[in-house]
């Protein structure tokens, strides 16, 4: 079982961002996804940017994987989505636009979380398309994953995630310059001031959501360390992690440990609910 | 243009019919649709009625099977197809590219639309599901600007079908997790949105009204403060200090000062949301919007909204309001 660093969801200062990534480069992670995949207009790291970051980082021996925007709306990020795909890199393709480009080259991809496959009709199509592993979406759980393995269809690499907050929706809307009271065109790239994400509450104080940029996450994180017997018994090959602003590297050991040892470790994170079928904020507790 | 317009029931149908829709799109009665509600949609014999119903006086029928099935539930979405086939319906509305690829290859001759749900937003998504399954119609998410609207028509990969009027997902839809997260139940799954049986309502001992969903508080109403549906997205939260709603009002679609610059651009159809609306919001919303688009064609030369259309319109909006929304930008 392998170790990923899921595609960075938020907005950084670019030192930050580089000094995030060498650092990752020495973690004991065995793929790195890069890339803008949440709001265009956040270019601290312009598309070259997070390419020239791939080419520095491929020395590493570590996979890595530019990911793309998982909702494109303009012309221009179109063209930023061309130059992604052309650089060299295999790629995520979080959207039907960068299957597209991928399918006329003829390149091979991985299909991110926010492609929908839930069946493996759809998956054999992706397959001819390309797809080589497949990022199940954050609502697939465990029985899903049993029957694409019941439907007797082959089977790509199976990735999920499983520590972070989860991405929960895209819109055209901001909902950071929203909150600010700021139009989303002129934003003043508020995002920066949130490096995990705004936290948005119930009228009574209880955590509930995450705010970032366009995106809606959760508030509590996705933490299936716990489930590591179960994931591998249904032949999940990749245990995706997403970068937060600290502890990113405690996180990785915590996970690095649990694979090489097989031990379970303790729950550490708040939410497991989709893996079990049930709503994802909930945290089921094993038997 | 044509007006396609919801009918979650054989009464809504012919309140469609007899107001002037081009079109009706309907669902079969299980999770195939997006609008599983209970008491909702139409049996197979409803169905032949409505078609019958529909074709007699020169309009069309569309079922929606915009759900995604899993491994296991592939066979019944199948058979859905098959049935909408035989029933000798216009058009399927599909999302999961399984089910199209199916009903591509099964009922060639049957014209297959990309619902909403496939969010497909640019043209490149637009030409994957013209080029792999052959689709006659694309309906686009709400999360375009007019003016990329019309740069999507200018392309011509595929005739498109916008959103119009009704309640309005803020999300791009098919990828919107808020309800599966808070109750299990998911749009694209379960073909239903923070569903019934998870809202509960509470009175405190003042007066004010609590809803929450599947124990997770949505919003608090004064006394006598109009209160709405608690969908995830409509809520009022706490953000940095202040409590607002954070992602949308409970506010509806309304695009008819649109009308002339969705026509000049190319759009093929205009949607109407709402199968869960009764038999006089369809016949109401349907007759505003005819009566706009025929004095478009009749009289296109300074044509502007009417002042009444839109009060009617808004009569039937969420929260008794209406937005152009992501059409405009400054609503982003």
């Amino acid at each position: 079982m392998r170790l990923t660093l899921g595609p960075l969801q938020y907005f950084w200062p670019r030192e930050q961002v580089l000094a995030f990534y060498r650092a990752a480069a020495a973690w004991p992670v065995d793929v790195i996804y890069l890339g803008e995949t949440v709001c265009s207009k956040r270019r601290e790291l312009r598309t070259r940017d997070w390419i020239a970051l791939a080419e520095e980082l491929a020395g590493s021996g570590r996979e890595i994987v530019l990911s793309t925007l998982a909702l494109l709306e303009a012309e221009s990020e179109m063209s930023s989505l061309a130059r992604l795909v052309d650089a060299g890199f295999r790629v995520e393709a979080n959207d039907m636009s960068a299957v597209q480009l991928l399918r006329e080259r003829g390149l091979p991809f991985i299909g991110g979380p926010t492609l929908n496959v839930y069946n493996h009709a759809t998956l054999r199509l992706l397959r001819e398309d390309g797809l080589q592993r497949l990022v199940l979406g954050i609502e697939h759980g465990r029985a899903l994953v049993e029957e694409f393995r019941a439907s007797g269809e082959p089977l790509p690499e199976l990735e999920i995630t499983a520590w972070g907050r989860l991405p929960l929706a895209y819109s055209a809307r901001c909902f950071t310059a929203r909150a600010l009271d700021l139009a989303k065109d002129d934003c003043g790239f508020r995002c920066l001031e949130h490096p995990d994400g705004l936290p948005l509450a119930s009228r009574e104080g209880t955590p509930f959501l995450t705010i970032n940029g366009i995106q809606v996450q959760t508030s509590g994180r996705c933490d299936l360390g716990p489930e590591l017997a179960e994931l591998r018994a249904a032949g999940i090959g990749l245990l995706r992690l997403y970068p937060q602003a600290a502890g990113m590297a405690e996180v990785i050991e915590r996970f690095r440990r649990t694979i090489d040892s097989g031990v379970a470790p303790a729950r550490a994170g708040e939410e497991n609910g989709y893996w079990h079928g049930t709503a994802g904020m909930q945290c089921v507790t094993s038997p | 243009m044509h007006l396609v317009c919801p009918a979650g029931s054989p009464p809504a149908l012919k309140a469609a019919i007899d107001n002037g829709a081009d079109a009706v799109y309907v669902g079969f009665r299980d999770q195939t649709n997006a609008r599983a509600f209970p008491g909702l949609n139409f049996t197979e014999v409803d169905l032949v009625n409505g078609i019958a119903y529909a074709h007699g006086r020169g309009r069309k029928v569309y079922v929606a099977l915009n759900t995604y099935p899993g491994p296991a539930g592939l066979g019944a979405w199948r058979a859905a197809v098959d049935r909408a086939a035989s029933l000798g319906v216009d058009a399927i509305i599909c999302a999961d590219m399984g089910v199209l690829d199916y009903a591509a290859r099964r009922h060639p001759g049957l014209a297959r639309h990309l619902s909403v749900q496939g969010s497909a937003t640019t043209h490149a998504a637009l030409r994957y599901y013209r080029e792999r399954f052959g689709i006659a119609r694309a309906v686009l998410p709400r999360v375009l600007s007019i003016q990329q609207v019309e740069r999507l028509c200018e392309r011509e990969i595929v005739p498109l079908e916008v959103f119009a009027f009704g309640s309005l997902c803020i999300m791009v839809e098919g990828r919107c997790q808020l309800s599966s997260y808070v109750t299990g139940a998911s749009p694209n799954r379960h073909g239903v949105c923070s569903p019934a049986k998870f809202v509960r309502w509470d009175e405190e001992p003042d007066g004010v009204r609590r809803v929450s969903l599947n124990g997770r508080l949505i919003d608090r109403f004064a006394p006598h403060e109009p209160a709405g549906y608690p969908t995830v997205c409509k809520g009022r939260y706490a953000v940095g200090g202040e409590t607002f709603h954070a992602l949308e009002e409970p506010t509806s679609l309304n695009t008819l000062e649109l009308l002339p610059r969705l026509q000049a651009a190319g759009v093929v159809a205009l949607k109407i949301e709402g199968r869960q609306r009764g038999q006089a919001y369809v016949a109401s919303v349907t007759n505003v919007w005819r009566q706009a688009i025929d004095r478009l064609r009749t009289r296109p030369q300074g044509w502007s909204p009417d002042a009444a259309w839109q009060r009617e319109l808004a009569r039937h909006a969420e929260g008794h309001q209406t937005t152009l929304g992501p059409y405009h930008r400054s609503w982003h």
